[in-house]
C-alpha cells in the first residue's frame, strides 16, 4: 500500500485531496474517498455484477468488518477458499477491515474490558480479544485493517475515557505484535472521546509506532457537532502528513465535509444504507461550485432538495428518473413511478435500485469534493453546500 | 393472432420451437419467471437478460391491485412500466382469487371475492380480466377459466370445465387487442379424461393463438398429472404453443417437454431460493445445512452463471436466509439453472439428441437408478427408451 497527498490546501485549510495505491486494484483510488458497506464483505444489496456498473476505480473501495464473519465461515475455511478477495470474488477490490460498521457491529463500551473490546453484533454481544481478532485478519486478508479501540460515548467520565486511550494503545501493541506483517498494511486505532487532551495524547502515541495510517474512532457517539472540528484538529495535528487517515462514524454529507475539512481521507458510507432502507434516494445538486445555490430551483415536493422520498405518493406516477441526466443503471432504466411501486409492494427490486442510485450520487459527491480541493475551492464548496441546505431551511418557513 | 410459431426440431411428441412474440423471438421449450408485481424478486432486468430469461409471468390479480391497471395503462403498459424489453405474459387473476382469498364464489357471471382492501364483494368476470390485461399489455394474456382442484370428484368437475368453455368466448368478445396480444385459452377438465378431450376441442375450434393445460398439480398422484398433460397435449394443434400451468419442477419440465408441452412457469426456483435451496443437476442442494459451512466447492461445479463462477457454498451458507443477498444469489442461479434446462431441451431436440440429454437428465437425478415408476410410464408413452437410467425393477415410489 502507498499513500501520496496530491494537493492539500494551504493557508488555514486542512482539506486534502491524495491518491491510494494498492496491490489487487489497478488504478489508484483518489482521496477523500467513499468505503462502500458491505454485508459480509458485499454491498447490501448490490451484488457483484451491478457493481461493475458504478464508476470505477471509485467503487472499488469497500469496508469489511470482521465481525460479520464471526460464526461462519470459520476462518480455516476462508483460508482455503484464500481469503477475502477469492471469497467475494472481487479480486481488483480493495478491502478495508474494522470491527466497527457502525450499523450492525457497534462498539459496546459497558462490555468492553481489558482483555478486548466488546462489539454488538448480529451474532450478539461478543468480546474480541487482540488474538482472536488477529486470526479474523490472517484469514481474511484486507488490503488494510483497523486495531482493535476502546470507543467510548461522548458521556463517559474523564478516566474511562482515559482508560480507553491505554486500552487503544495496548491493543495496538498487540495487534502489531501478533501481526506477520509487522504493520504493514495497519491503520493505528485513534480514540479519545470528547477530551482534547485524550485525543492528541492518543494520535501522539500512535502516530509513534510503525503503522500506515490511521483509523479514527470514537465519532459519531454522542459528541456535538460544533465540538466536533476542534477534536478532529487535535488531532490531525499530531499526525504525519503523508499517512492515510480514515474515519469511522462520521457519513453524513455535512459531517463528511466537516471531516475533509480536517484532513480525512476515508469514510464510511452508513448514510447510504439509510437512505436505501427509508427509500430515500439523493438528488442533491453535484454541480455546488458553479451554481449560485440561492437561486436554484427550491423543491415544492416534500423534500429537503438533498433526497427524496420514493414512498411519497405524488411519484406514483412520476415518469421521470430520479435524477435526470444521472448515468447509474437505476436512472438508466427506470421512473420514480417504478420505484414508488416496488417499495408500496415491499420487493427488494427498491432497494437493490436505490442503493445502486445512491452509491453512485454518493461517489460523485466525493469526486466533486476532490474536485473542488485540487481547484482550490474546498471552502466555497462547504459553504455553498451548508447554505443551500440554509437557504431551503428558511424558505421552507413561510410556505407552513 | 400475434404470434408465429415455427417448430424446427422434434423427437416424437416432443418439439423445439421459435416463439416469435410481439417483444422477443423465444425458443422453445422455455420456463417462465414469475415476476409477480412487476419484478422478478430480487433480480434486475438486465440480470434476468444475462441469463437468458425470454418471457416474465405478471400477475393480473396484485398488478391490478398495485398499482392498479390503469396506472399502468397511463404510463404505457407494464413492458415500459418495469422497463421489460423482452416477452410478458400474465394470467387471468382468477387462479390467485381461488388460491389467496377466502370467501371467493365462482357463479357463471365470474369470480366473486372479498376485496383485500376493503373487505367489500367483488366480482371478476372474464371481460374484465380481459380489459385488465388488455391495459397491462402483455404479449400473451391468458383467459379466466373456471379452475377446481384436480383431487375435486363429480358434477363440480364437469360444471368447470363447461363454464371455462362458455367463458372463452366472454374473454375473445372482450379481447380489444389482438393484433398485439395473444390470447390463450386454458383446458381444464380434471382428471377426467372425457371432459378434458371436450375442452380441448372446443378451445380448438375457437383457433385461439395458443392453449394452456390447467388445473394440475392441485394434489393429483404424478401418474394424473403426466396422463392429462400427454393426452390434451396430442389433442392440441402442432402449430399453437401448450403452456403447462404453475409446472416448475425441473423434472415435470423434462417429461411434459417430451410428451410435447413448450412453456412452464413457476414460483419454485425463486422462492425456494429464498428459503436456501439450490437446483443443482442432482437436484436440490440445501445450502443451509452444516456440511455446507466449510464447503469450498460452487454451488454447481458444472454451471457457469456469475454464483458459481465466483462464491462457495460455504460462503453461500452464511447468506442464505439471513442476508438478502443470499436470497439474490441464489435466485439467481436457480433462475440460470433453469435457463439453462430450457436452452438444453430446445437444442438436444434440434439436434436429434433429445433422448440422451434426457437419459444425462435422469442418471444425475437418479445415480442409484431409482427413476420414479410414473416418468418411466410417461417416457414410454413419450416413446423414449430411459432403460440404461433405471434399476430392472424401478420402485413404484411417487
Amino acid at each position: 500500500m502507498r499513500f501520496v497527498v496530491t494537493k492539500a490546501c494551504g493557508g488555514g485549510g486542512r482539506a486534502r485531496a491524495g491518491a491510494l495505491y494498492v496491490g489487487s486494484c489497478p488504478t489508484p483510488i483518489e482521496t477523500p474517498a467513499l468505503l462502500l458497506f458491505t454485508k459480509k464483505g458485499l454491498p447490501t444489496f448490490i451484488s457483484r455484477d451491478l457493481l461493475a456498473s458504478l464508476p470505477s476505480p471509485d467503487s472499488r473501495l469497500l469496508h469489511v468488518s470482521p465481525l460479520h464473519f464471526l460464526e461462519c465461515p470459520l476462518p480455516r475455511t476462508i483460508s482455503n477458499i484464500g481469503g477475502l478477495h477469492q471469497m467475494l470474488g472481487l479480486h481488483e477490490c480493495i478491502f478495508v477491515a474494522a470491527p466497527r460498521d457502525s450499523i450492525e457491529s457497534l462498539p459496546e463500551s459497558e462490555g468492553t474490558n481489558k482483555l478486548g473490546p466488546s462489539f454488538e453484533t448480529p451474532c450478539g454481544r461478543r468480546l474480541v480479544k487482540p488474538k482472536e481478532y488477529m486470526e479474523m485478519i490472517s484469514s481474511l486478508k484486507p488490503n488494510l485493517w483497523a486495531s482493535l479501540a476502546d470507543e467510548v460515548p461522548a458521556w463517559v467520565s474523564e478516566k474511562r475515557n482515559k482508560t480507553s486511550v491505554d486500552r487503544t494503545l495496548h491493543w495496538l501493541d498487540d495487534c502489531l505484535a501478533l501481526d506477520p506483517a509487522g504493520g504493514a498494511n495497519i491503520l493505528g486505532a485513534i480514540v479519545g472521546g470528547s477530551s482534547i487532551e485524550e485525543r492528541k495524547r492518543c494520535a501522539t502515541k500512535v502516530a509513534m509506532q510503525n503503522v500506515s495510517g490511521f483509523w479514527i474512532g470514537g465519532f459519531g457517539l454522542g459528541e456535538s457537532m460544533e465540538e466536533r472540528p476542534a477534536l478532529l484538529n487535535s488531532v490531525m495535528d499530531s499526525l504525519p502528513e503523508k499517512k492515510l487517515r480514515q474515519i469511522s462514524g462520521l457519513s453524513l454529507p455535512e459531517e463528511v465535509l466537516q471531516g475533509v475539512a480536517a484532513g480525512i481521507d476515508l469514510f464510511e458510507s452508513t448514510y447510504i444504507y439509510h437512505l436505501t432502507l427509508g427509500g430515500f434516494a439523493l438528488t442533491f445538486p453535484l454541480d455546488i461550485v458553479e451554481r449560485d445555490i440561492m437561486h436554484s430551483q427550491l423543491s415544492d415536493t416534500g423534500s429537503d432538495c438533498t433526497k427524496i422520498n420514493l414512498r411519497a405518493t405524488i411519484y406514483r406516477k412520476d415518469t421521470t428518473p430520479i435524477v435526470e441526466n444521472c448515468s447509474c443503471f437505476t436512472c438508466q432504466n427506470h421512473t420514480r413511478a417504478y420505484i414508488n411501486h416496488l417499495l408500496n409492494v415491499h420487493e427488494m427490486l427498491a432497494q437493490i435500485l436505490l442503493e445502486i442510485h445512491n452509491t453512485h450520487h454518493y461517489l460523485a459527491f466525493f469526486h466533486s469534493i476532490r474536485e473542488a480541493i485540487k481547484g482550490g475551492k474546498f471552502d466555497l464548496f462547504h459553504r455553498r453546500f451548508i447554505d443551500g441546505r440554509r437557504a431551503h431551511v428558511t424558505s421552507a418557513v413561510p410556505c407552513s | 393472432m400475434a404470434l408465429r410459431f415455427e417448430v424446427v426440431g422434434r423427437f416424437n411428441r416432443a418439439r423445439a420451437a421459435q416463439l416469435t412474440l410481439p417483444h422477443f423471438v423465444c425458443q422453445t421449450p422455455l420456463f417462465m419467471p414469475v415476476g409477480t408485481q412487476g419484478t422478478i424478486k430480487g433480480l434486475t432486468n438486465n440480470q434476468l437478460e444475462d441469463i437468458g430469461c425470454q418471457i416474465i409471468l405478471g400477475n393480473t390479480y396484485h398488478l391490478a391491485l398495485r398499482p392498479g391497471a390503469d396506472l399502468i395503462d397511463d404510463l404505457g403498459g407494464l413492458h415500459k412500466f418495469m422497463n421489460w424489453k423482452r416477452a410478458l405474459l400474465t394470467d387471468s387473476g382468477g387462479f390467485q382469487m381461488v388460491s389467496l382469498l377466502h370467501l371467493a364464489d365462482i357463479t357463471e357471471k365470474g369470480v366473486t371475492f372479498q376485496s383485500p382492501v376493503d373487505g367489500k364483494p367483488m366480482l371478476l368476470t372474464p371481460e374484465e380480466s380481459i380489459q385488465i390485461q388488455n391495459k397491462i399489455g402483455a404479449d400473451i394474456i391468458m383467459a379466466l377459466d373456471d379452475v377446481v382442484k384436480t383431487t375435486t370428484t363429480g358434477p363440480r368437475v364437469e360444471e368447470a370445465m363447461y363454464r371455462t368453455l362458455r367463458w372463452i368466448d366472454r374473454c375473445i368478445a372482450a379481447h380489444q387487442k389482438p393484433d398485439v396480444q395473444n390470447l390463450f385459452g386454458i383446458v381444464q377438465g380434471g382428471l377426467d379424461p372425457v371432459l378434458r378431450d371436450i375442452c380441448a376441442r372446443g378451445l380448438v375450434e375457437r383457433n385461439l393463438a395458443g392453449y394452456a393445460i390447467g388445473g394440475l398439480l392441485g394434489g393429483e398422484d404424478k401418474d394424473s398429472f403426466w396422463r392429462v398433460v400427454a393426452q390434451c397435449a396430442a389433442a392440441l394443434p402442432e402449430n399453437k404453443p401448450r403452456y403447462v400451468m404453475g409446472v416448475g419442477y425441473p423434472l415435470d419440465i423434462v417429461v411434459c417437454s417430451a410428451l410435447g408441452a413448450d412453456m412452464y412457469d413457476c414460483v419454485y426456483p425463486t422462492r425456494t431460493a429464498r428459503f436456501g435451496t439450490a437446483l443443482v443437476p442432482e437436484g436440490v442442494l440445501k445450502l443451509k445445512h452444516k456440511v455446507m459451512a466449510s464447503d469450498e466447492r460452487p454451488i454447481d461445479p458444472t454451471c457457469s452463471c456469475m454464483v458459481c463462477k465466483n462464491y462457495t457454498r460455504a460462503y453461500i451458507h452464511c447468506l442464505v436466509t439471513k442476508d438478502a443477498m443470499g436470497s439474490q444469489l441464489l435466485s439467481y442461479h436457480n433462475l440460470s439453472y433453469m435457463m439453462r434446462l430450457s436452452r438444453d431441451l430446445h437444442m438436444s431436440i434440434v439436434e436429434g439428441c433429445f433422448p440422451q440429454f434426457v437419459q444425462g437428465f435422469l442418471r444425475a437425478q437418479f445415480p442409484k437408478g431409482d427413476v420414479p415408476k410414473w416418468v418411466c410410464n410417461a417416457m414410454e408413452v413419450a416413446g423414449i427408451d430411459i432403460s440404461a437410467c433405471c434399476v430392472l425393477h424401478p420402485s413404484s415410489q411417487n
